[in-house]
Order: C-alpha cells, then structure tokens, then sequence
C-alpha cells in the first residue's frame, strides 16, 4: 500500500524534478513553432498603423530584439527562463508575468467551475443512465449529451446570449463585472456570479456529454463484475451497491479524462472567453498569436504547460486515493 | 451639402430611411448632464499613445484625453481646438499657432508652446508616419508661451490636415521629457488636456474615464464617464448594443449582414459619417512585377470585367459607392472625373482587351491562373475575393484564393511581393500625399514597409507629378497635380479602386453629438456628446 507521507512526498518530488527537462522541450519546441510563423510583432504594429516609415519599423525591430540571429532569439530566451524572467510584451507595453497573473485567475475561475460542473452533472446524468439502462430516460440522457457536444461551443454562447440577456434581459451579455459597478463583498461575488453563469454552462454543455457517456460505460461495466453480484447476493440494497461499491470503481477513468481535459479546456477558453468577452487568458493567448507577440505566448504556452503537469500530478495522487491497490512509486 | 452628397451615395433605402430619421433627432434639445456613455470596441489598443501608433482603434480611446491643435468639422474645415488661432505665411514657409491660455493637463501643470515644440519632436521622431509628414519642418520656435512657430525648408501644404488629435496629439513635456516613451506610466494611463481623465484600465475587460472638472471648455463636457468595452466576437458587440448595455461602436462594429436586423432596432441609429477624414477605398492591388499583370492592357480587362455595382450591393449590402478613381468621392478639394478613364462593367470589351494582348482562351477555356489574397480584415474581404473570382472566371481568368491572418499577409504581399493580387483597403486621407501618394510613387516602395507601393509601379510622370505636389505652394498647379495623378493612376491601373467604403457608426438613439467631426469618433473628444432622456 501507498501509505505514509514520506513516499508521497518523494513521489511529488521526482515528478516535480522530471518535469523541468519536459518543459525545457516545451520552451524550445514552442520557440521553434512561434519563429515558423511568417509575419512578426513589428510586421504586426506597422501594418496596424496603415502606414509607417522603414526607420519605424527598423525601430521596433531593433526594440523587440528581432534584429538578432534566430538562435541568439532562442539562447537569450532560454537564459532568461533559468532566470524565471518571462520577458516583455512589447505589444502590451508590460511585463508578461504580469499580463498572465491579471487574466489568469478568470480563466482559473471558468475553468474549475465549468469542469466541476460538467464532472458532476455528468457523472449524475451517467449513473442515472446506467441504471435505467436502455429505457427512454437513458436515450434521453444519451442525445441531448450528444446534442450539446455536437452543437458548436459559440453557437451555444450566442443562443443563451440572445434568449438571457438581448430578449429576457436577466443576465449580461458579456464581461467578468458590471463595469465601474465598484462593488464590495458579496455584492461584487453576487456581481462576478451572475457574470459566470452563461460561460460557465456554456463550456461545461460541451464536456458534459462526454462525462455522461464515459460515466454510464463505466458504471454499466463494473455492474457486471462479481462482487457485484456477491454484493447483490449478500441482500444489499441497490442504491447502496451503486454508491457504496460502483460508483467509486466507476470513478477511474473519469478522474483521467478530468486530468487530459485541462489541456482541452484551456484551449476552449478561448472561444467561450471571446463570446463572452471574458478577460481570461485564452484570449490573451489568441491575441498573442494574431500579434505575433513572441514573449507572451511562449510565457502563455509555458504556464498553461505547468497546469497541465500538475493537473496530472494531481489525477495520479488522485488514482492512489480512490483505489488503494494502485501504487505510487 | 456634406449632407446630401453622403444621402446619395446610398442604394440601400431602406438604410436611407433610418440614417434620415436618425440625423433629425441628434440637432435639437438642450444637452442633458451627466451619465455613461459606454462604447463596444475592438481590437483593444496595446497602450495609449497616439503620437507614437496612428492606429485607428487606439486614437477612438485616446483622442478623449488628448488633443491636437486643430480639429476638422465634417466639412474638413479646420476649427480651433488646442490652437485658438493659426496663421500660414504667404510663401508657406512659417506656420504660426497662438495656443489657448487658460488650458491645464491632468495633473494640473499649466499647457504651454513647450509642450508643442516638445510634441513635435515626438511627431517628427517617433510617430509611424510623422516624419514623412513633418519631414519639411526644419525648426521651431517659442517666442512666448502661447506662440509657436514651425519653420519650413520647402513649402508643406499637406500640414493643413495634419493636426488633429487623431494624427497629431500633444503631449505633456513635463511627464514624458527625457523618458522611454513607451516605458512611460503616461503611456498606458495618459495625462492629457481632453475634456475626459483616465481612471482605469482592466486589459482584456474595460477602460474607464471620468469627466475633467478642469476642462477648459467651461461647462463640458456632459457626460460624467465614457466607458470603453472589449469585446472580441462581433455578435457579441451586437447583442450589447441591443441590449442597451452599451450604446455606441464605430469602425462597422457588427457583421454587415446583421445591420438590416439592427437599423430594424428602434433603438438604433446608424451612420456612415465621420470616416470623410480616413477616406477608405476597397481596391484590388496588383504585382506588375508578374507576367501577365505586367500588361497594363491586362489589368484594364480586369477593371471592364468587375461589375462595381453589384459588388457594392451584394457584397458589402451597399455600404459604398462604385468607385471611379484612387481618390474618393468624399474628399473634395481634389476628386475628378475630369478626362479620368472609366472602366463601366464591358465583359466583352474585356475579353477583346485580352485576345488582343495575346492572351486567348485555352482548350479549356481558360486564358491564365491568377492568385489573390484578400486582405484579412473581416468576411467581406474574402468575400469580394470570392466575387472577383467569379467575375474573372467568366472572361476565362482563373482566380486562385489564398487566405492567411494578418502578420502572414503583411509578410507575403509588402516584404516578400510574393502575390499576383490582392483586394484590400486603404485610406485615400484628406491630402493624397499621406494616403496615396505611399502606392503610387515608385520611391514609396520599401520592402518590408506595410501599405506602401507593393505593387512595382514605377512612372516617371507620376512620381514628377506626386513630388511637385508635395512641395507646391500654388492652390491651383496642385490640383492640377493631382487631377493627373487622378487620370494617369487610371489609365496605367497598378490599383484597381473598386468601391468608397462606408464604414458605420451604431449608435444608441439618445446618444446625441457623437459625429461633429471629418474623424467622427476616432477623433472627436466628445465634449459635446450628452445622452437625451428616454428610451433604453
């Protein structure tokens, strides 16, 4: 068994230290993706201005370093990193880290409601599913799941938009606040959840469905494992096998889906962020490859690399704990 | 006048009737004090400092805060702003301005002639067109501090539409001296001497500006805050527009195939005035570099074979006006059709064109393969691509498409000339020397230098008359100038003009005032802007 701290901690430990040659790879592979890209930031800020002098351009160029060799480009970034310096947006005119810590938590906010929302509805609408197994409810269950992860995620978006807050009225079309509302304890969290309601259901419909099936397949295979029917043949009732000895077997492979998943959703900010014009950093990252803003994405892509590792770190703790015959070593 | 020429130009009347009802309800009342005004823009400028970046979307945010010396009614008749007075000398050689005394910045410092000369040493050095603009301007001087005086090496003309806030804001000297501009706090957070001051900026959200108490314009401005909105996804824009949580966007905010729904809008009002100042022109660009666009022959068989009309209508819902030259109809002083060449839509007269220059039908029907890469500025951009490759397909030109995002485009077609042709837009500006003589002139053309001369053409004649004119101090051998530039651009064709964009303003109908100026909201403080009660 995998009990005891220490191992735990040891185990967190080498995963933490294995990640850094990982990411290196990731800085590097990103760096050489981003410069294959034809067309740079000065490109970008020139062209914007409808017009400008060669001696401009030469300016910004020169400014962002894009005067420098490719591998000087590459070297500087690199020791940069080992510094922990992300670097300069110079189309944002701030520090990087910065831009990122401002829009990250709107995007950490979406993202864990939009999951959390869609891995218990889901895993509800699945084991509901699986014990009304091929009767109407399940069908029911079954399409609209398939419905809403075939509907387009802007489509959903803009439809609630126009039925909640164009026609009823009762929710904002867009925005993490009322702007200049300037309001204070619960009325401003009372103000950011009224905001999240639509992105959140809006992104959370999308992996729902996915939940539900992968809930119902797993409920329904473990039902067919014998000490399930010893569990049955012991006289317990049924809502007590289902909760007490499937769901919890049933729980795997959704707890890797939810660890693959926060790759997928942090890409699928980026259309519910740019409805719902939400201040996140999907955005930010799309308008960094639409800039050409070379610092920021590589700091973008970098973070986001990070969440993913330990999302996964996590997802592997997480196995130890629901079934205890797995081991981490 | 202005008026009436604008009514015209439209084919759609049903916009007709709306602009019509809308113009009437913003000349009368009493202004009424107070509120939001809240504007739905995007993109989201990257910082504030339009005497740096003339990007049109910065200066709508900026323009607020910080002022030029001038500005230019709809009439683009100059009217005094940051300049009270202003005076040109007979051989143009001095220009002379007599500065407002009683104006203060932001931070309470008092405005003086430093802060101009000051600011055009910024124009002249770090503003993306500035020192072509202000090339000629050789000194300035200060001899008090509500006096300056630019001196000239040759007369400059052009100046005359070069001060406003949107192209030439001034800037505090007293913040920005001896600094990294950019690096600046006053970059990101201006001080200015706009009716409205900065109070905050949520990147990717929201920037907010609240009314300047100080204004020098006592009284003004009406409003208590103009509220700017980010919002990425046109449909997005639309809805908070309808829903009344944002009352105003310009630059087209909304997909033209959604303004027959919005004008529908009781709430709504549209416009398409205020852009006299950028003058936009839809045309096609062509590599006369490459065989057989090198035939100008060739290229006027494109422009009989290109129905204008039905572009304008179909295309872009008739927001324009067939266009019959590089200079739009909008800016006055120097439009003709005067012994300028029209291209009427003539398939067959197209078609002769090209079996007399060779260039005759294949065994498929086809004559020769053309690329195009519509500039990727929005879905009428492809779309009129689309279109120009089915008119073409008809005289046996077959049209290649091409797509990229905007720093792919950039590259392909102004550093790499790797491009047959490519329809886009450009601004034909009050003066042609800012916004046409960059396409025109063979020296203009600067690899790696977005929106100039990418197309090789290269004509004595031209460049002769486009140089005289930028020095000419004569009113009248000008516009003779440019009459033959008009008639020589249409007759060589290295740039097929297509259409007079018209871009729109939307705007809530309370919303009283916004467009008082050739710049409309890229350039008006709006001082004058006040929000009439009733309504949503």
């Amino acid at each position: 068994m995998a009990g005891g701290r220490l191992p735990r901690l040891r185990y967190v430990a080498r995963r933490v230290l294995k990640s850094v040659p990982i990411l290196l790879c990731i800085a590097v592979c990103n760096f050489i993706l981003l410069k294959l890209a034809p067309g740079d930031a000065a490109d970008v800020l020139a062209g914007e201005a409808g017009s400008a002098t060669p001696e401009y351009i030469a300016q910004l160029k020169a400014q962002f370093g894009l005067d420098q060799p490719a591998w000087r480009q590459l070297a500087n970034y690199i020791w940069r990193l080992f510094s922990l310096d992300l670097g300069y947006s110079f189309r944002n005119n701030r520090p990087v880290l910065q831009l990122i810590l401002e829009r990250m938590p709107a995007t950490l906010l979406l993202m864990a409601g939009a999951l959390s929302l869609a891995f218990i509805a889901g895993a509800a609408l699945g084991v509901l599913a699986s014990r009304r197994v091929n009767t109407w409810t399940d069908a029911l269950i079954s399409v609209t799941a398939l419905l809403f992860y075939a509907t387009p995620i802007f489509l959903i978006g803009l439809g609630l938009i126009v039925i909640f807050a164009v026609h009823l009225g009762w929710l904002p079309t867009g925005g993490l606040t009322t702007v200049g509302a300037g309001y204070a304890g619960w009325q401003a969290v009372w103000d950011v959840a009224v905001h999240l309601v639509m992105p959140l259901v809006t992104l959370a419909l999308f992996f729902l469905a996915l939940y539900a099936r992968l809930m119902r397949a797993s409920m329904l295979e473990v039902f067919n494992q014998d000490y399930v029917t010893t569990a049955r043949a012991k006289g317990l009732s049924e809502a007590r096998i289902t909760i007490k000895h499937v769901l919890r077997n049933a729980m795997l492979p959704m707890v890797t889906m939810l660890g693959l998943q926060v790759g997928t959703l942090l890409g699928g900010s980026v259309l519910v962020e740019t409805v719902f014009s939400w201040p996140g950093i999907g955005r930010l990252a799309f308008e960094a490859v639409m800039s050409r803003d070379l610092n920021l994405l590589l700091g973008i892509l970098l973070i986001c690399s990070v969440i993913v590792i330990a999302a996964n770190i996590l997802v592997d703790l997480a196995y130890a704990w629901l079934d205890p015959r797995i081991e981490i070593a | 006048m202005f008026f009436g020429l604008n009514r015209r130009d439209f084919i759609a009347s049903g916009v007709l009737a709306s602009l019509a009802g809308g113009r009437a309800a913003w000349a009368q009342g009493t202004p009424a004090k107070g509120g939001t005004l809240t504007v739905v823009m995007y993109p989201e400028p990257p910082y504030l400092l339009s005497a740096v970046d003339p990007t049109l979307q910065m200066a709508v945010v900026t323009t607020k805060m910080m002022e030029g010396l001038l500005s230019y009614d709809l009439e683009m008749r100059p009217q005094p702003l940051l300049a009270e007075r202003w005076e040109v000398s007979p051989d143009g050689l001095a220009w002379t301005f007599n500065l407002r005394k009683d104006v203060k910045w932001h931070d309470g410092r008092d405005f003086t002639s430093a802060d101009v000369a000051y600011s055009l040493g910024v124009w002249k050095t770090r503003h993306a067109r500035g020192r072509q603009s202000f090339a000629r301007v050789t000194s300035v001087e200060t001899p008090d501090a509500h006096t300056v005086i630019f001196r000239l090496s040759e007369p400059a003309p052009h100046l005359a539409t070069v001060f406003s806030s949107y192209e030439s804001p001034v800037v505090p000297k007293h913040v920005f001296d001896g600094t990294d501009l950019l690096a600046n706090p006053a970059a990101t957070a201006p001080v200015g001497t706009g009716p409205f001051r900065f109070k905050e900026w949520k990147r990717g959200d929201n920037l907010i500006m609240e009314r300047n108490p100080d204004y020098w314009d006592k009284d003004k401005p009406y409003l208590d805050r103009v509220v700017f909105r980010f919002i990425a996804d046109a449909a997005s824009r639309a809805a908070a527009l309808e829903s009344g949580e944002a009352q105003i966007g310009c630059l087209t905010p909304v997909p033209l195939s959604d303004m027959a729904r919005l004008t529908a809008n009781p709430n709504l009002v549209a416009t398409t005035e205020g852009y006299d100042y950028m003058a936009p022109v839809l045309m096609i660009q062509i590599n006369t570099r490459n065989k057989p666009l090198a035939d100008r022959a060739v290229r006027q068989a494109i422009a009989y074979a290109i129905n204008r009309e039905a572009l304008t209508k179909t295309v872009w819902f008739g927001y324009g006006k067939p266009a019959t030259g590089p200079i739009p109809s909008v800016v006055k002083a120097w439009y003709t059709t005067d012994g300028v060449p029209a291209y009427p839509f003539d398939p067959k007269k197209a078609e002769a064109l090209l079996d007399e220059a060779g260039y005759k039908r294949g065994p498929d029907g086809k004559r020769f393969k053309m690329q195009t890469d519509p500039f990727p500025g929005g879905a009428e951009f492809t779309r009129t691509a689309e279109f120009i490759k089915q008119q073409l397909g008809r005289i046996g030109i077959d049209v290649e498409l091409r797509t990229g995002d905007f720093p792919s485009y950039v590259r392909r077609i102004f550093s790499e000339y790797e491009f047959d042709s490519t329809p886009m837009y450009n601004g034909a500006f009050p003066d042609p020397s800012a916004g046409l003589q960059r396409i025109y002139w063979s020296k203009a053309q600067q690899k790696g230098v977005p929106f100039v001369n990418a197309t090789g053409y290269a004509d004595p004649a031209m460049d002769r008359d486009l140089e005289d004119a930028q020095t000419q101090n004569d009113p009248k051998k000008r516009w003779e100038d440019y009459a033959n530039m008009q008639r020589r651009a249409m007759t060589d064709l290295p740039v097929i003009p297509l259409m007079e964009m018209r871009f729109i303003t939307l705007a809530n109908r309370r919303v009283m005032n916004h467009t008082i100026t050739a710049d409309g909201l890229i350039g008006t403080n709006f001082a004058t802007v006040y929000l009439a009660e009733g309504g949503k």
